[in-house]
């Protein structure tokens, strides 16, 4: 393997992914480097949803590779691609409201006294001391954690989702639209949670439809448009009205990595 | 409850905002209806509701069977699924536990071979068909994805018809001692207390109750955090069933005789409990608690209407009330506690 691969963190080769005759994803390459930041852009339908289902275990791809830190892997569920390193903010939020929060941020892996199998006895004190440590490290300012999710706002709720795949992540982020349901402050909060892991050097995969947001946060820009990846370029060598016509297709694809 | 979070405002500015607990309203609720059987008692009947051991005694005990199979109604509930088959279940279990519990004198037994049997034989055999039905109801739900409502109800009619069939509809009767012994006195009320704080206990400090609250708040949350729901559900819909299979043994103890006809309708009285109790039939919230605060509100309901002299008739039309009176209530509270 040579040095360049080293520090690539996820690495497509491609990826497809049909629905019976529909081609949501066709030979998709994608890159992502050690401590990057990347977004993933793109009309309704373009396939930016279908590559995370692929690269996160929710779906199996119907051909193409994919590398995951170094090696090739072929997750057959979220929970293998979780224990691998990778967590994911759902678009549609996956918290349980009737749950607190130290709950929800270990869900599914909760902390125990003895192992009794499901009958284990749930080590409540560590856990919510960890969710309190979780929610300094990005930032978050819940007043009560033991209250339940139901009862909190829309960004508080958004805070813990996020908390949650920040405080496990040890290896990627990946975020289905964070801020779609927000109001402005909670927008901003949000994006000050993806600053803070990006000083922390966890790399970040985020799918949005605010221009103005990717230009704010990511180093390089992915534009998905029909199910294939029509350009990869770094924020700084380009701009929206570039972006834009990607998306919709009145300019053609540019020169994408495999490519650089 | 009414007040709806500002999504603008920021979290920090946000007030705490902690509900009351749905139990201490049912509470109120319990001892709202016991004072005014108390009144009524007074000032119809001459003398005290309340304060009348025998008639608390007997009130408990009439309802603490569906109490246990609401128990595990409850449970089925808090996953956002029903469980309309337990009455039966506790038919079934009723006649073929009974059929391993008959004394040698008796000389129509089920299995004349097979009298005076030890009795952990009968219960074991009673808990296992319930533990039967909760398996077939919990992998019908788990992987056929048919609604519970209608793996329950199928379970309903064929336990149904299964307890009749068993016998061709003749009672099994003549229990053993030991076996007779599950069902008197205030045993049934004991086995009640004994199970309701068991599963109490484990819904509130267990994994297991953690993942069935999380799956009624939200399975696809549950799903994606690596909870594995199928073999969760299977495992709620099995402590259902055996806890079905417990109250069909205790029933058919304490009547010394089991009947085909046995535990018709406790599936509604055993979900009414728990609804009454605060259990939201969405899924997500509920407790043992607050099902044992129902079953009260049950036992006070009817232990009154007997003491005041109302026609049976009309408790039956009460319960139908009732039932659907915490229905409306559970709405009620779910359109009013906010978002979602």
């Amino acid at each position: 393997m040579s040095d360049t691969q080293k520090d690539m963190i996820l690495k497509t080769v491609g990826l497809a992914k049909r629905y019976g005759g529909v081609h949501a994803l066709e030979d998709a390459n994608f890159e992502l480097k050690a401590g990057e930041h990347v977004a993933i852009v793109g009309d309704n339908g373009a396939g930016k949803s279908t590559f995370v289902r692929q690269i996160t275990g929710v779906e199996q791809p119907s051909a193409g590779e994919i590398y995951f830190d170094g090696e090739k892997v072929e997750f057959k569920s979220p929970i293998e691609a979780r224990d691998c390193g990778i967590e994911t903010v759902f678009q549609n939020l996956a918290l349980a409201d009737d749950l607190d929060v130290p709950s929800n941020l270990f869900l599914g892996r909760e902390e125990r006294y003895f192992n009794l199998g499901p009958f284990s006895i749930l080590n409540e004190r560590k856990m919510l001391a960890h969710a309190q440590d979780a929610l300094r490290t990005t930032g978050v300012k819940i007043p009560d954690l033991r209250n339940k999710i139901r009862n909190m706002s829309g960004g508080q709720r958004q805070c813990v989702a996020i908390s949650r795949a920040a405080s496990f992540a040890s290896k990627l982020i990946i975020m289905d639209e964070p801020t779609a349901a927000l109001g402005v402050q909670e927008t901003a909060q949000v994006e000050n949670i993806i600053r803070t892991l990006k000083s922390r050097g966890i790399p970040l995969i985020l799918i949005s439809h605010n221009l103005r947001q990717v230009f704010d946060l990511v180093d390089r820009i992915w534009v998905f448009r029909r199910g294939r990846i029509v350009g990869a370029v770094d924020r700084s060598k380009t701009d929206g009205n570039e972006i834009v016509s990607l998306i919709t297709g009145v300019k053609a694809a540019v020169d994408a990595p495999d490519f650089a | 409850m009414t007040e709806v979070a500002n999504p603008t405002k920021t979290s920090e500015a946000l007030p705490v905002r902690r509900n009351r607990p749905a139990e201490i309203n049912v509470l109120i609720g319990l001892l709202v209806i016991a004072i005014v059987f108390e009144i009524l008692g007074w000032l119809v009947q001459g003398q005290s509701f309340l304060a009348n051991g025998e008639r608390l005694r007997i009130m408990i005990l009439q309802v603490s069977v569906v109490g246990i199979i609401a128990i595990g109604v409850t449970q089925v509930i808090i996953t956002g699924g029903i469980d309309l088959s337990s009455g039966s279940v506790v038919g079934a279990t009723a006649m073929i536990a009974m059929s391993f519990a008959q004394v040698s004198t008796y000389p129509r037994a089920v299995f004349p071979g097979l009298t005076d049997l030890p009795v952990v034989v009968p219960i074991a055999i009673g808990l296992g068909c319930g533990l039967l039905a909760g398996l077939i109801n919990g992998l019908l739900i788990a992987y056929t994805r048919i609604p519970p409502f209608i793996a329950t109800l199928g379970m309903m009619v064929t336990a149904r018809g299964i307890a009749k069939w068993y016998t061709k509809g003749q009672p099994v009767s003549f229990p053993t001692d030991s076996y007779a012994a599950i069902g008197a006195g205030m045993t049934p009320v004991l086995i009640f207390i004994a199970m309701a704080i068991l599963f109490q206990l484990i819904l509130r400090y267990t994994i297991y109750g953690r993942h069935t609250y999380a799956i009624g708040s939200n399975e696809q949350a549950a799903r994606v955090s690596g909870i594995n729901v199928e073999r969760h559900l299977i495992l709620v819909y099995v402590i259902a069933g055996v806890l079905a299979g417990l109250a069909g043994v205790v029933l058919s103890a304490r009547g010394l005789t089991a009947q085909s006809g046995m535990g018709v309708m406790y599936e509604l009285d055993a979900i009414a409990m728990a609804v009454i109790g605060g259990t939201s039939l969405a899924g997500g919230r509920g407790s043992i608690v607050g099902t044992t605060l129902g079953m009260l509100i049950f036992g006070v309901i009817i232990s009154g209407f007997t003491f005041l002299r109302i026609d049976a008739y009309y408790q039956e039309m009460l319960k139908g009330l009732i039932i659907v009176g915490a229905v409306v209530l559970d709405v009620y509270r779910q359109r009013y506690r906010g978002r979602s």
